[in-house]
């Protein structure tokens, strides 16, 4: 990447490490959270959708501050992780659990869908075979809904990407630490002369979003294909 | 081994109390759709839990509502043939195959065998989205019987297929009752495979029963049978005598030859013939210039009239009783009456092939 300045090659490397840490995080509480609201029944379940949902509709700025107020030094899920040697609060952890939390909406819905998507008579035939119910969910409903997990996780690594307001918010604007692609582009369109560096991480932005979503998209058709048989 | 069945269930206006125990061999749940039969078949699977109520297998206790007992369904050891297949469209046949081995690890079924009964040996390989209808039954099958299941459930497995596939998978039923000693339980609306599957008929009615016995006796009751009249008959025990080179078939029946189109079973083969009680006409006299080639002799013994203008005479011949639905009419201008002799009339091309099957081993 020789046409990246060194701090235009950091901010990418770290977005690319606080996304992938922010999916691979969030992937087995989104495939949890979305076999719960598409197959059981259980009171709060309403309740539950509408948090998991709340990222996405709330300003971005309003979810970095509820992130602050929560995970901060003085919060009282920080101070309890503060305790367990976890810091979030302006550090790159904490802008992973940004992006994670915006990007979780996404990816849970991808998620769902699939999992919708697969007949549950399927899933009794499992059973009469003697299968328990993990046996049945790692035997047939997650290879049916591999590629809705695949193309969720995709969708929430590229939300992480771009993810810029919860982030600043919660976690600033700190080269090195907390200055992903977005944020770094924000600071040099602040400074005199910026305006070429933030045009490349703009094209390598572009490039990650529309690759994500081709590749979605193919997953998804698959996925339609494979369900039918 | 027995299966004992004990349930009560109430879906909305509709409620089930069923009671039955089906001994070794085949037991057909006859009712007509609606009836209840695939609650109580879903109830023994435990894919549907019913209010109150027992079941056991050879007396271990699947469900009991009284001591809270429970079984969820993979530990209950049964092998479910659904309407549908439900073959898994992400596994090969021969994976969906083991599917239950990987499970139930001391199965005896042979793999083989199985594959070699059922004739799946080319399509190992296939998904089931390659397959047709008729082969993707096959392989539920299988799959079902390689489960080394102690008892086979069986809802409608033939319901979703055309004739001709039904023609195809109907024999293979007949085998698994034949030889392998696993008993089955089979849901049907069809009097023709009630005739030529069941070792006992469980007849269901609006959630009840309404009588159990040999296929033969269910069918040739038209107070038992659950689809009525249009599905009575009777079920006589023939054997292959001859094939004819104009493409009939001679049966021997208890010494009376009845003709039907060819079959492809070998002469001396036993099997049993349902002949449908609307397709036999009755005369007094020693019909002479008709065209119909199969007549049996016999006597009148009992003229059961129905709610509209029909009736049904059951008539003692020497092949067995011959049921025949005629109007209560007819009955009056022939002067039929407990005792009087007649002869039963049935066309050829009137007993379907479907009618006709397999000798029931277990029976």
């Amino acid at each position: 990447m020789g046409w990246l300045g060194p701090q235009e090659w950091e901010a990418v490397a770290l977005s690319l490490k606080v996304s992938l840490w922010a999916t691979l995080a969030a992937l087995p509480l989104g495939i949890f959270v979305a076999h719960a609201l598409a197959r059981w029944s259980f009171p709060g379940k309403q309740f539950l959708n509408g948090i998991v949902h709340l990222p996405l509709i709330l300003p971005p700025v309003v979810t970095g501050y509820l992130l602050l107020l929560s995970f901060g030094p003085q919060g009282p899920l920080g101070g309890l992780l503060q305790e367990m040697g976890i810091v979030l609060a302006f550090r790159w952890t904490g802008a992973a659990l940004a992006a994670g939390v915006m990007g979780f909406p996404l990816m849970v819905r991808a998620i769902r869908l699939s999992i919708e998507s697969v007949d549950p008579k399927l899933e009794q035939a499992a059973a009469t075979l003697g299968a328990s119910r993990a046996w049945v969910f790692a035997t047939v409903t997650l290879p049916l809904i591999l590629p809705g997990i695949i193309a969720g996780a995709i969708l929430g690594f590229a939300k992480a990407m771009g993810e810029f307001g919860a982030t600043i918010t919660f976690v600033s604007n700190i080269p090195g630490e907390t200055r992903t692609v977005p944020s770094a582009i924000y600071a040099f369109l602040q400074v005199p002369g910026g305006e070429e560096s933030a045009m490349r991480l703009v094209v390598v932005s572009v490039i990650f979003a529309m690759g994500a979503l081709l590749v979605s998209e193919w997953l998804a058709r698959r996925a339609a294909r494979r369900v039918v048989g | 081994m027995t299966l004992s069945v004990d349930i009560r269930h109430r879906l909305g206006d509709f409620a089930v109390d069923v009671t039955f125990e089906a001994p070794p061999g085949l037991t057909v749940l006859f009712g007509r759709s609606g009836s209840g039969k695939s609650t109580v078949i879903n109830a023994v699977a435990g894919l549907l839990r019913p209010e109150a109520g027992r079941i056991t297998v050879d007396g271990q206790t699947l469900l009991d509502g009284a001591s809270g007992v429970e079984l969820p369904p993979h530990k209950r050891g049964l092998g479910y043939i659904f309407q549908e297949g439900r073959l898994f469209p992400h596994l090969s046949v021969r994976q969906n195959l083991k599917y239950g081995r990987w499970f139930r690890k001391r199965s005896r079924a042979d793999v083989a065998e199985v594959v070699e009964m059922l004739g799946l040996g080319p399509l190992l390989d296939r998904r089931p989205g390659a397959l047709s209808g008729g082969e993707k039954q096959r392989v539920a099958i299988g799959r079902a019987l390689l489960s080394d299941p102690r008892l086979i459930l069986a809802d409608e497995p033939l319901a979703a297929l055309d004739e001709a596939r039904k023609a195809e998978i109907l024999p293979y039923f007949e085998r698994l009752r034949d030889e392998v000693s696993v008993p089955i339980l089979y849901v049907s609306h069809s009097a023709a495979e009630v005739a030529r599957l069941a070792t006992t008929v469980v007849a269901l009615e609006a959630g009840r029963v309404t009588g159990q016995g040999p296929a033969a006796d269910i069918l040739g009751d038209p107070m038992l049978t659950p689809l009525g009249a249009r599905a009575a008959g009777a079920v006589l025990e023939a054997r292959v005598a001859r094939h004819h080179d104009d493409g009939l078939t001679e049966l021997d029946a208890g010494g009376v030859a009845l003709f039907v189109p060819r079959l492809a079973q070998m002469p001396g083969q036993p099997l049993r013939v349902r002949i449908a009680a609307q397709e036999v006409v009755l005369s007094r006299g020693a019909p002479e210039g008709l065209s119909a080639l199969n007549v049996l002799p016999g006597r009148v013994e009992r003229i059961r009239p129905g709610t509209g203008p029909g009736a049904i005479v059951s008539l003692a011949t020497p092949a067995g009783t011959v049921l025949a639905r005629i109007t209560q009419r007819s009955a009056k201008m022939l002067d039929l009456a407990e005792g009087v002799s007649c002869y039963a009339v049935v066309k050829s091309v009137a007993i379907a092939p479907e009618d006709v099957g397999g000798p029931d081993g277990a029976a």
